[in-house]
């Protein structure tokens, strides 16, 4: 059967391209329904990876955050039409220690492998879990909500136990989906949320306080910090949380920078601080967050962040997707009736 | 009830080849007409398929079959004289082993168009469940010219009401069956499109979006475009 892929070739240039999809033995077809634009997708879109990276993994199927439902399961474990969230990365070697996100073989779609936009994804049965009583928009952003997933589990693993006091830098979207789960995995503790701009800020009313990083009281102080900044701001985060955390607190980090940031290793070492680093997430990550997304509250908080929500019926829609998400605060989810 | 109706009744002779009927011809790793038949074996909206081949084919479409998709949901049966046969032929075999309801939809499609989507199979059948028939189109970009001796232009239409029909071609079954019945002869040979058929006898047909790259494959260019589409190297032999 012949499979529709779009590609980018180029940074701003999208490409209809077509591909023959072997007939299943063991395999999932499944057809995207709801996908929503990551801050990675965007940046190779407007072109802003370094050249040696464009080059190297251009032309490249953007998305990895995805919902679909299955077209055809040649054993019939999944049903026609079920719904279910789609796992971007795929492990090709068990290990019993190294978690598989963090695997060097592992492939990530849409960065070594290509993404979700197509009109069908052939797809590993381990790959898919199927979900229930969820919107559909709103499961697009079960992947984002799988990394803070696989970060809070995580810190809870390598952290100390005083967790009296969390905090999360950052008022985008990781931000907001990470504090979200971070105060649903521990309602009692205090979380307080830190930003530079007041009117994100305002979105995080489940936080405990909400602060704008150039008001800090220096007697701030958290036991552990969670940074989702990012991009240029992540050093000057970074070396924020270094000062106002307490001795031998976790620093999570989860933001992605193009530019290493410098760190000030003296003041880690002084504090004798845990600098834990966090990327995407695993089978189990997602399931959790499935779990998650069955109370309903969490379900609101979500769609809150859905700026956008662009029907794709052609090339040109896409384009207008991804422009009109460089304008939204938090998420723009397309509609994919490709 | 929603059925699939593939057309594989032609035997292609614009091909220039006149051994291998042109839906059976090797498009990647593949038939062509197995291409079309996986996409109406995924689609969620599709319960049935009927393949209509030439009657000395019919093995041989079977073999294919069993070789490539091992599904039960395909019959396959003989196609007709005409196009208009074909479909009754599929009608009347869906009618005699799984009885008809008023609901029941046929979408009927040119074996030869594998670059058919899910969007379209489901356009086509959402927008049937409120009419009798509805016709796949695009848009006409080139000018139409009409010409009635073949020797000097008689008509340019205006080109904003043009489009260029392609399939799926889907109809409310019994309302086909019924409206089959009061063609005359000479209407059943003049007539080689089955919404043609509604059109004169007055059945409302609406119309939905194809796509520019829903290509019938019926001659060597063609199937060296789709070829390249694919991103295969074309061997002509």
């Amino acid at each position: 059967m012949i499979n529709e892929i779009i590609k980018l070739t180029a940074p701003k240039k999208l490409e209809l391209n077509f591909e023959e999809i072997k007939w299943p033995k063991n395999h999932v077809i499944v057809k995207p329904t709801y996908m929503s634009i990551c801050a990675a997708d965007q940046r190779y879109y407007q072109g802003k990876r370094k050249k040696e990276a464009l080059e190297k993994k251009l032309p490249l199927t953007l998305i990895h955050e995805c919902v679909g439902e299955v077209l055809y399961d040649p054993k019939d474990e999944f049903k026609k039409g079920e719904k279910v969230v789609l796992i971007p990365n795929t492990p090709y070697e068990e290990d019993s220690v190294i978690k598989e996100n963090y695997r060097q073989s592992t492939k990530f779609r849409s960065s070594n492998y290509d993404g979700f936009m197509q009109s069908m994804v052939y797809m590993r049965r381990d790959r898919i879990i199927p979900i229930e009583n969820i919107k559909l928009e709103i499961a697009s952003m079960l992947e984002l909500m799988s990394v803070a997933v696989n970060g809070i589990e995580n810190f809870i693993e390598k952290a100390h136990a005083r967790k009296d006091n969390l905090a999360v830098w950052g008022d985008g979207s990781v931000a907001y989906v990470t504090a979200l789960i971070l105060k649903s995995y521990f309602p009692n503790s205090k979380l307080t949320v830190l930003g530079v701009n007041k009117d994100k800020l305002g979105y995080f009313s489940f936080a405990d306080d909400i602060k704008l990083v150039n008001e800090i009281n220096k007697n701030f102080r958290v036991d552990h910090a969670f940074e989702c900044v990012g991009g240029a701001g992540a050093e000057s985060a970074i070396e924020q949380i270094i000062d106002c955390i307490q001795p031998q607190g976790c620093i999570n980090l989860l933001g992605v920078s193009e530019n290493p940031p410098c760190i000030n290793t003296r003041m880690i070492l002084e504090k004798g601080l845990i600098l834990l680093g966090n990327s995407r997430s695993g089978y189990s990550d997602f399931k959790k967050s499935v779990q998650l997304l069955q109370n309903l509250q969490i379900q609101d908080y979500i769609e809150n962040i859905i700026c956008d929500t662009i029907e794709i019926n052609s090339l040109k829609d896409i384009y207008s997707a991804f422009d009109a998400d460089l304008n939204n605060n938090f998420k723009t989810v397309m509609k994919w009736n490709l | 009830m929603n059925y699939g109706g593939i057309l594989a009744g032609g035997i292609g002779r614009r091909m220039g080849r006149s051994d291998l009927p042109k839906q059976f011809l090797m498009l990647g790793t593949k038939p062509i007409l197995i291409h079309t038949i996986e996409q109406f074996l995924v689609s969620s909206e599709i319960d049935k398929i009927v393949l209509a081949v030439p009657q000395n084919w019919k093995s041989y479409a079977e073999d294919l079959i069993k070789k490539y998709c091992q599904s039960d949901d395909i019959d396959i049966i003989s196609g007709g004289e005409t196009r208009n046969d074909t479909i009754l032929n599929i009608c009347n075999h869906i009618k005699d082993t799984y009885g008809l309801n008023n609901d029941d939809i046929i979408v009927t499609h040119d074996s030869v168009r594998p670059f058919i989507t899910q969007r379209i199979i489901k356009d086509n059948i959402e927008i049937c469940k409120s009419t009798d028939a509805v016709d796949t189109v695009i848009p006409a970009y080139d000018t139409i010219v009409e010409s009635k001796d073949n020797k000097k232009i008689s008509s340019i239409p205006i080109r904003d009401y043009m489009y260029l029909g392609q399939t799926p071609q889907t109809f409310k079954i019994q309302t086909f069956i019924k409206v089959y019945s009061t063609l005359t002869n000479e209407e059943k040979n003049i007539l080689t499109d089955a919404c043609k058929m509604f059109v004169i006898k007055n059945k409302e047909v609406k119309i939905i979006m194809g796509e520019s790259y829903n290509i019938k494959i019926t001659t060597p260019y063609d199937l060296k475009m789709a070829s390249l589409m694919l991103g295969e190297e074309y061997k002509d032999d």
